[in-house]
């Protein structure tokens, strides 16, 4: 049976391009890239080139780059980094809907005396712009909040809070990691202060990740032992996953145009039809101000771990905000942020897809979706014959 | 991806007795949508009193259809009398086994079979009601259902209680009265959790007094408040009094004085002194309530 991945917003396929890139840094070109001799070295220049690429990506300096170990990392190094610069300011401005790297993050910095403020959402899911305003003061160390949610794919207007946050005095960072690759970026023309990315979200490997750092953005190293990373991210580097990343850059500054145009016919597609053949069927986030890759569907009555099952006989890969799924027993934080009604958070699956999607796929999806809600409406009690 | 056994799986995708019956002798419903599962049991008889047909509707994840499933087949040609003694367990081992985070669902399905059986005795005029005390509000869970799941599948920590009846999952208010609940089934068994002697064994200043209460309240009772967007502060301490005050949901919350005294007094004690005991603060009580931020 054929895959049929819409899940790319959990991880993507890495580039044929960027594996082949890659494949001489195990057995080959495995040298350290800090040696003096130039069998080191020669992976050395590879990184900065690997640097070079990913801030072209970003629209930044070289300089301006910090390689970590995945997007996690690099929203923990962001948030704690930030406030150890700053040991005088001792609240922290997020929102609801963050993903946990963040959220968890600065609940537990909550935990030590820190005030955190989370910022709500409305129910398309966009922030509530009015209580950012009113939360920013002197005392606020930094503001972190997402470019795009992950699971909604709702966009953010970080550029205004950027703006808004630097016009306090204050600190800017963003999650960044569902963003890079499908939004064009700028930073050196935007007030972003701090921006995170993950590399296997684009078509790099797991393992990687950026951290984007402003020039005279005070941060605290986060990993000490060495002078790699300008000393703020001590270690030897993961030369195959920095290499592969670059490449996976440089394909996405090529083609981000075209293929964003693609991606999203394909999931206008596929949500469109999906929500005209299933009834009681609904979008969750702002339509408007969305990723090109992201759909988030609720179907009444039916439960989502349920539906992903059906969709994984037939080889479709999804996921859903349903509490089965998570091992929980609340269905997601950001569908309930957004006062999705738990029955219809628990029916939630969520399609994102990638450039190597193809319009049979969404043909084949659309064909067996109503047939996998019917099926599951037939054995719900809510559902009247 | 949850481990789930074939038998399971073969139930979820080929689910046997789907439907309700049509003047059925017996129906038992519960869970709710909000939950995120629930299940329509509806089953006949035969002129000897055994169970000839039963079918199921169910709202849920792949194990709660599957669990639904094979209950009406497992209760077919049985006595009513016999049909009642099927516990969970027995449910869950026909399955082949569940995921122990599922297993709730196989006391879901427990739970409709005695409501059908009820509501077959008492002449199809009862619908099923929860007996005893509420005690996880969250998920409308009584005390006598959780000493049911402890008794069925002889359990001894809180987070079993969770897994099987759902009961403490939810803002975690009631988890020191399913300690207790344990306690009293379980004797020495479940001693771990309550019986600990405070993990500091010397002789506290004041100051490290203070300060371990304000790490416990932290680490040990923040977090569960937080996740229902409560939260507690604390006052002040004078000598083994501990003066807290509760914030956002958990103030509005009617059970505070009950519960989460309890559960903040049996953490403290378990943390930091036995000696200690917890009063709200009346004064910041009254106080506009302080959401998160």
């Amino acid at each position: 049976m054929k895959t049929i991945y819409f899940d790319n917003n959990a991880t993507t396929k890495v580039a044929d391009e960027v594996f082949e890139e890659i494949k001489p840094y195990f057995c080959e070109l495995y040298g350290n890239p800090s040696s003096m001799h130039t069998f080191g070295g020669q992976v050395g220049i590879k990184i900065r080139e690997a640097r070079e690429k990913a801030a072209a990506l970003l629209g930044c300096d070289p300089a301006e780059i910090i390689f970590t170990g995945c997007g996690t990392e690099s929203d923990n190094a962001a948030i704690n980094g930030v406030l150890a610069a700053v040991p005088n300011k001792r609240k922290i401005i997020t929102s609801r809907v963050e993903h946990p790297a963040v959220l968890s993050t600065c609940r537990e910095l909550g935990n030590h005396g820190y005030t955190v403020v989370e910022l709500g959402v409305d129910k398309q899911g966009r922030l509530d712009w009015g209580e950012l305003e009113k939360q920013i003061d002197d005392d606020t160390a930094l503001v972190t909040v997402m470019y795009a949610n992950n699971e909604t794919g709702v966009v953010f207007p970080v550029e205004q809070i950027a703006e808004l946050v630097k016009s306090k005095g204050s600190v800017f960072h963003t999650d960044a990691v569902q963003v890079v690759g499908k939004i064009p970026l700028n930073l050196s023309k935007s007030n972003i202060d701090l921006l995170s990315l993950s590399g296997h979200k684009l078509h790099a490997p797991k393992g990687v990740g950026v951290l984007y750092v402003r020039k005279g953005t005070r941060l605290a190293p986060f990993m000490l032992g060495g002078h790699q990373e300008a000393g703020k991210r001590a270690g030897t580097e993961n030369a195959p996953g920095i290499v592969g990343l670059g490449v996976a850059c440089e394909l996405a500054a090529k083609n981000i145009t075209e293929e964003n145009e693609k991606v999203k016919f394909l999931r206008d597609k596929l949500e469109n039809a999906i929500l005209e053949e299933c009834p009681d069927s609904m979008l969750n986030g702002d339509k408007e101000n969305r990723l090109p890759n992201t759909s988030n569907i609720s179907f009444e009555f039916i439960e989502g771990e349920a539906i992903l099952l059906m969709l994984d006989k037939f080889g479709i890969c999804a996921s859903s905000g349903s509490a089965c799924t998570s091992g929980s027993l609340e269905p997601s934080h950001v569908l309930r942020a957004m006062g999705v009604p738990f029955t219809a958070a628990h029916g939630s699956i969520r399609f994102s897809l990638s450039r190597y999607n193809t319009e049979q796929e969404v043909d084949y999806t659309i064909e067996k979706m109503p047939e996998i809600v019917n099926r599951l409406r037939e054995l719900s009690p809510f559902v009247a014959k | 991806m949850w481990e789930y056994t074939d038998k399971v799986k073969d139930h979820f995708f080929n689910p046997h007795n789907v439907g309700e019956i049509e003047e059925p002798d017996g129906v038992g419903e519960v869970g709710s949508l909000a939950c995120g599962d629930a299940l329509k049991l509806t089953f006949k008889l035969d002129k000897n009193g055994k169970i000839k047909d039963a079918k199921f509707k169910t709202f849920g994840c792949a194990s709660a259809i599957a669990t639904s499933s094979v209950l009406t087949e497992m209760i077919k040609g049985l006595t009513l009398d016999e049909a009642a003694k099927i516990t969970n367990r027995d449910i869950a081992d026909y399955l082949g086994g569940l995921p122990e985070q599922k297993m709730h669902c196989s006391v879901m399905g427990r739970e409709a079979l005695e409501a059908a059986i009820e509501n077959y005795r008492t002449g199809g005029k009862k619908k099923h009601e929860l007996e005893g005390n509420v005690v996880c509000t969250c998920f409308g869970v009584t005390d006598k259902e959780i000493e049911r799941v402890i008794r069925d599948n002889d359990l001894t920590t809180v987070e079993q209680v969770t897994n099987y009846c759902k009961a403490g999952g939810g803002c975690g208010g009631c988890q020191g009265q399913i300690e207790k609940i344990i306690e009293k089934i379980q004797g020495d068994k479940a001693g771990q959790l309550t019986e600990t002697p405070p993990r500091w064994a010397g002789r506290l200043t004041n100051i490290q007094k203070i300060q371990l209460i304000q790490q416990t309240i932290n680490e040990q009772i923040r977090p569960a408040l937080r996740a229902h967007g409560g939260d507690i502060e604390l006052i002040d301490v004078e000598g083994d009094k501990v003066i807290v005050a509760f914030r956002g949901m958990c103030a509005q919350c009617r059970l505070t004085e009950f519960t989460m005294k309890e559960v903040v007094e049996a953490k403290l004690r378990e943390f930091v002194s036995k000696d200690l005991f917890v009063e709200e603060d009346k004064e910041s009580a009254k106080e506009p309530h302080n959401h998160r931020g």
